[in-house]
């Protein structure tokens, strides 16, 4: 009984260690972001400047915008998310922050989790504040159910945020990283993507119903989180 | 060295085989298989594009698989290692080559039953997203530092594996237009049993084509690691010398 006790004991103990690293990866990429706020402030003009590029590229009606509305949102998130994720291990190569990361004890994946749940933060603040010009500028009420809205933004942001962070981490050490993330994140993330434009033009159009897409994103999720909790360390002392 | 004799003498059979069956089957295809009811001699790319196309799907595995072997052995036996990605490097080539002609030759297909030379549907696209993914991941292998490309690939073809099932079932749900599989798909389906020695023949030569490109290509990633290796040793051995 008190070995069961005592087990048991130790498990807690080594989850609540490893939510704690966590937790401490990700206020150091918080504090980080507030004292320098590079990664929002680009990410939000970035994608401000995609919004606008497509309303000149296809000067949309308020029927037509329903139907590449969704589409739009994501490209221009993605590429926004794409300039964040490339600066988000970079910051950690300054003073070979990452060598003396790779010597601690600390498990690999918390840190991974804990840039990943940052980036995923940044990104949601970018679409929330991203939301209104985007409504203003293509003329938008959705015919579907609105509020599914809420469950495939950080579906679809998370599906994104997390590969994303995963092979921003992999791209690092290549030859022009810059170039190299989106060559690799851009393939493997096609389903999600097509989920996640789909989920959202049916929200938007109302026209056919979203339930198979949003569950295409969350068994994405669950399966690329847990491949990338997997192999990062892999990835973190590949040499 | 009597070694690399027998294998040498292996590869040339095996070679001159290869080439064999394919004139053969060639030969079938375009000669002696009868010509098609509706779509006429066009009909016989059939032979070229649905072999390439099953084995295009098939090498993809052999990647997948000398990965993990990579994976797992990296640490313990980094010799043995080396070997499985020389095998995981050869296959993802190898299914380049043989996505990038079942595009081709189903692209030429479309343009004369179709009319048209592509159109987004759902094998079509999954077709390309697997050239995609296995584009990209000869990419990351040309662009990443030395040292460490090898665990980086491993580790993006464990991810393109993973990622191809659910492109094949998204894209489905997507939509449809390519014609239901001819063998498998349904009680019309199938070929005419006069047809089938040509397909027959077509997919061993070609099976046989790509299991020799795979062996060439793996040697010769075997010689380039091998210098790799006598480099490094001779620098090593040069700088010790220095310092005595």
């Amino acid at each position: 009984m008190s070995r069961v006790q005592t087990e048991l004991g130790d498990e807690m103990r080594g989850l609540r260690s490893y939510i704690g690293c966590v937790w401490c990866h990700l206020q150091k990429d918080l504090r980080l972001e507030w004292r320098s706020r590079d990664s929002i402030n680009g990410m939000l003009f970035f994608s401000l400047l995609v919004v606008v590029v497509f309303s000149i590229a296809f000067d949309p009606t308020a029927a037509m915008s329903r139907q590449i509305a969704g589409g739009i949102l994501w490209v221009a998130l993605l590429f926004a998310s794409i300039t964040a994720l490339n600066q988000a291990w970079t910051r950690e190569l300054r003073n070979r922050v990452l060598d003396a990361q790779r010597m601690s004890p600390a498990p690999p994946s918390a840190m991974f989790l804990g840039k990943a749940l940052a980036n995923f933060l940044f990104v949601v603040i970018v679409e929330i504040v991203m939301a209104l010009p985007f409504l203003f500028f293509y003329n938008l009420h959705a015919l579907g159910q609105g509020w599914l809205i809420l469950a495939i933004m950080p579906l679809g942001t998370w599906a994104l945020v997390c590969n994303g962070t995963f092979f921003a981490a992999l791209g690092l050490r290549t030859r022009n990283r810059e170039l190299m993330l989106p060559l690799i994140l851009f393939p493997i993330s096609i389903p999600a993507l097509l989920g996640m434009m789909q989920a959202t033009t049916a929200v938007l159009t109302g026209e056919f119903a979203p339930d198979p897409w949003i569950r295409l994103l969350v068994a994405y999720n669950i399966i690329f989180t847990l491949v990338c909790l997997l192999l990062f360390e892999t990835v973190l002392s590949a040499e | 060295m009597r070694h690399t004799r027998i294998y040498r003498t292996v590869g040339l059979v095996w070679f001159l085989l290869t080439v064999a069956a394919i004139v053969y089957a060639t030969r079938l295809a375009l000669v002696v298989a009868p010509t098609e009811a509706t779509m006429g001699n066009v009909q016989r790319i059939f032979y070229y594009h649905v072999p390439t196309s099953m084995l295009s799907l098939l090498f993809p595995y052999v990647n997948f698989v000398a990965s993990l072997f990579y994976l797992g052995w990296r640490r313990r036996n980094p010799m043995r290692a080396l070997t499985a990605d020389a095998v995981a490097i050869a296959s993802a080539e190898v299914t380049v080559v043989y996505s990038s002609i079942c595009l081709l030759t189903g692209m030429l297909w479309g343009r004369a039953v179709w009319g048209i030379w592509w159109t987004w549907d759902a094998r079509l696209t999954s077709m390309l997203l697997l050239w995609l993914l296995y584009v990209s991941y000869l990419m990351l292998r040309k662009l990443s530092a030395t040292g460490q490309t090898q665990t980086l690939a491993a580790v993006l073809s464990v991810f393109a594996a993973i990622d191809v099932p659910i492109v094949y079932m998204s894209i489905q749900w997507w939509r449809t237009q390519h014609p239901a599989p001819v063998f498998g798909g349904g009680p019309d389906s199938g070929i005419d049993p006069s047809m089938m020695p040509a397909f027959g023949w077509n997919v061993l030569g070609w099976a046989m084509w790509g299991v020799f490109l795979l062996v060439f290509r793996y040697s010769l990633e075997r010689r380039r690691q091998e210098t790799e290796q006598e480099a490094a040793r001779k620098s090593i051995e040069g700088s010790m010398e220095i310092a005595q």
